[in-house]
């Protein structure tokens, strides 16, 4: 007992502690390297298309005419001219899609969470947005071309193209305003009634600003996938080397198909234009992730 | 502007299970009512039935009468929403709306109902959070969010909130279960002044609490598991407590149940 007071370092009994073990060791380093190989599999494509991205289309968007000038009256071989006809295109049919999916997208995510509770018609809204959820974007632009302009006689144009990525964006929103609207506490709703405060009031003025800053963030990410789509633009509106403002006729360009065209167009012009188009809409998609993120952060209820 | 409440034969359920049955009661105005009894025995949903607050949960049903100054607040012309303003609630867990600053959630009732008259509402404002204790604590930082005071601190801005609206009778949903004992006492001090003004209804798990606070305690229980809970005995705070009248009570106050 003594010597154990003066030397603490000193045990009485065999030690309950051991070295990790061999084995564990093992499996530790195993698992570590099947980690940090997935990590890597997945960023060197990453890195190399943006790379690729970069290196041919950046001298291209340094020109101010890019940005301010179509291609029209350019021969295929001719260099210069820009892509505002496209920027312009993709920009005006991804807010019209946004315009007329947001409300309806918010409206069906409000009536499911608020309202549905387990109906008939809750289960059956829910099914569908799965459904359309799942829908390829050839289905989509193939299934506007039969109704819009086939069966309704409207011309191919820049809102057939809108109402086809409606189709895309609007399961997108009302998952992600679903989801937010669900983790909205039924206490803050249950305080709001306390006070006398209507369903419909407590829904718009607490629930909402609450799940705000998450259904915007999830708005702009479905924005930025919608404007890179490229099926419904093939499809339904033809490519425009001019600028055309008029949604409701006339073939309006749009970067994807900007690409697509310029992809058939083998001289040094076509390339340094596809590339161009290409990071163009690479910074743009980009743009909107990053306004996500910073209307996210403004509006995020804060404690300080 | 206090008002008594009779509850009369009131009968409560969640979908097909029968929760609470025949609970008679009456509450005095100004006055301090504490329902006491074990987890399950029923006394928050009869709390939450007092202002309608029940039948927010799907498939939740109300039998019998509660009437506020001889009205019944279940008759079929009654709206819920104006009951609900009529008669406030403070819940377990504080809930200062998090979007909103500190001034902001006192005069949420208000706003909300449309009043917009700038200096009113700071003037609601401020008497609110000196009615709830708060005032010296926060008055310079009014527009900072609820959300950043601590627990004890938002209870009373929730309280604030909840007399901002000037209800006739307030109702406590175990309001210092989630607090310390410190944030408690400074609860239990608001409760007394408050009862100079306000009809309370105090559900509290804490025997000692309600013992302080209120001048009547009705005792729930619950026969069995999946048996709806029931009303055994509500007298003056005092005699339940030294002297009650059932053994059921006797056994649960002395710790002598289960």
């Amino acid at each position: 007992m003594s010597t154990n007071l003066a030397d603490p370092t000193r045990l009485a009994t065999p030690p309950t502690f051991q070295a990790v073990s061999l084995s564990r060791r093992i499996k530790n380093g195993f698992a570590t390297a099947l980690v940090w190989g997935a990590f890597l599999i997945a960023i060197i494509p990453l890195v190399w298309v943006l790379y690729t991205v970069v290196q041919r289309g950046f001298p291209v968007i340094l020109d101010g005419d890019w940005w301010q000038k179509s291609l029209s009256g350019l021969l295929a071989r001719q260099q210069g001219g820009g892509a505002y006809h496209a920027i312009y295109g993709t920009l005006v049919q991804g807010l019209v899609c946004g315009v007329i999916s947001v409300p309806i997208g918010i409206m069906i995510a409000i009536y499911l969470v608020e309202y549905g509770g387990r109906s008939k018609l809750a289960k059956a809204t829910t099914f569908m947005v799965d459904i359309l959820t799942g829908v390829p974007s050839i289905v989509a632009a193939l299934f506007i071309y039969t109704v819009w302009i086939t069966y309704a006689g409207m011309g191919r144009s820049a809102f057939a193209v809108s109402i086809a990525l409606v189709l895309l964006m609007v399961p997108v929103v009302v998952r992600t305003t679903e989801e937010m609207l669900k983790i909205v506490p039924d206490e803050l709703r249950e305080a709001s009634y306390a006070l006398g405060i209507p369903k419909w009031k407590t829904i718009v003025k607490i629930v909402i600003p609450t799940a705000l800053s998450g259904i915007l963030t999830g708005i702009m990410l479905a924005l930025a996938r919608v404007m890179g789509e490229t099926a419904p633009v093939l499809v339904l509106a033809a490519y425009a080397p001019f600028i055309n403002y008029n949604l409701f006729s006339g073939p309006m360009a749009s970067l994807p198909l900007m690409m697509v065209n310029e992809r058939n167009n083998p001289t040094q012009a076509g390339f340094e234009r596809l590339w161009g188009a290409a990071i163009t809409l690479v910074l743009i998609i980009t743009l909107f992730n990053l306004l996500a993120t910073v209307i996210s952060r403004v509006l995020a209820p804060k404690t300080k | 502007m206090a008002k008594r409440l009779d509850i009369k034969d009131l009968n409560l359920f969640y979908g097909k299970f029968h929760a609470v049955e025949n609970v008679s009661l009456a509450v005095p105005p100004k006055n301090v009512t504490a329902f006491i009894g074990p987890s399950g025995c029923g006394k928050s949903t009869v709390l939450r039935s007092l202002n309608r607050m029940h039948e927010v949960a799907p498939g939740a049903r109300v039998e019998g009468k509660v009437l506020l100054d001889g009205e019944d607040i279940y008759a079929s012309t009654v709206d819920p929403v104006e009951v609900r303003r009529t008669i406030g609630m403070v819940f377990q867990r504080p809930n200062p709306f998090p979007t909103m600053s500190i001034r902001d959630n006192v005069v949420a009732g208000l706003r909300l109902a449309g009043v917009k008259d700038k200096k009113k509402l700071d003037e609601v404002a401020e008497r609110s959070l000196r009615g709830a204790n708060l005032w010296n604590e926060v008055k310079d930082r009014l527009d900072k969010p609820g959300g950043g005071l601590s627990g004890g601190q938002q209870q009373r801005l929730c309280i604030a909130r909840a007399i901002a609206v000037q209800p006739d009778v307030l109702l406590m949903d175990e309001p210092c279960s989630a607090l310390d004992p410190i944030s408690t006492l400074a609860i239990e001090d608001l409760i007394t002044e408050l009862k100079k003004e306000y009809t309370i209804v105090i559900v509290t798990h804490n025997m000692q609490q309600a013992a302080r606070v209120s001048d009547q305690t009705a005792f729930f229980n619950l026969l069995g598991v999946g048996q709806p809970g029931q009303l055994i005995e509500v007298d003056d705070t005092e005699k339940i407590f030294s002297n009650p009248g059932q053994k059921a009570t006797e056994d649960y106050i002395s710790g002598r149940f289960g």
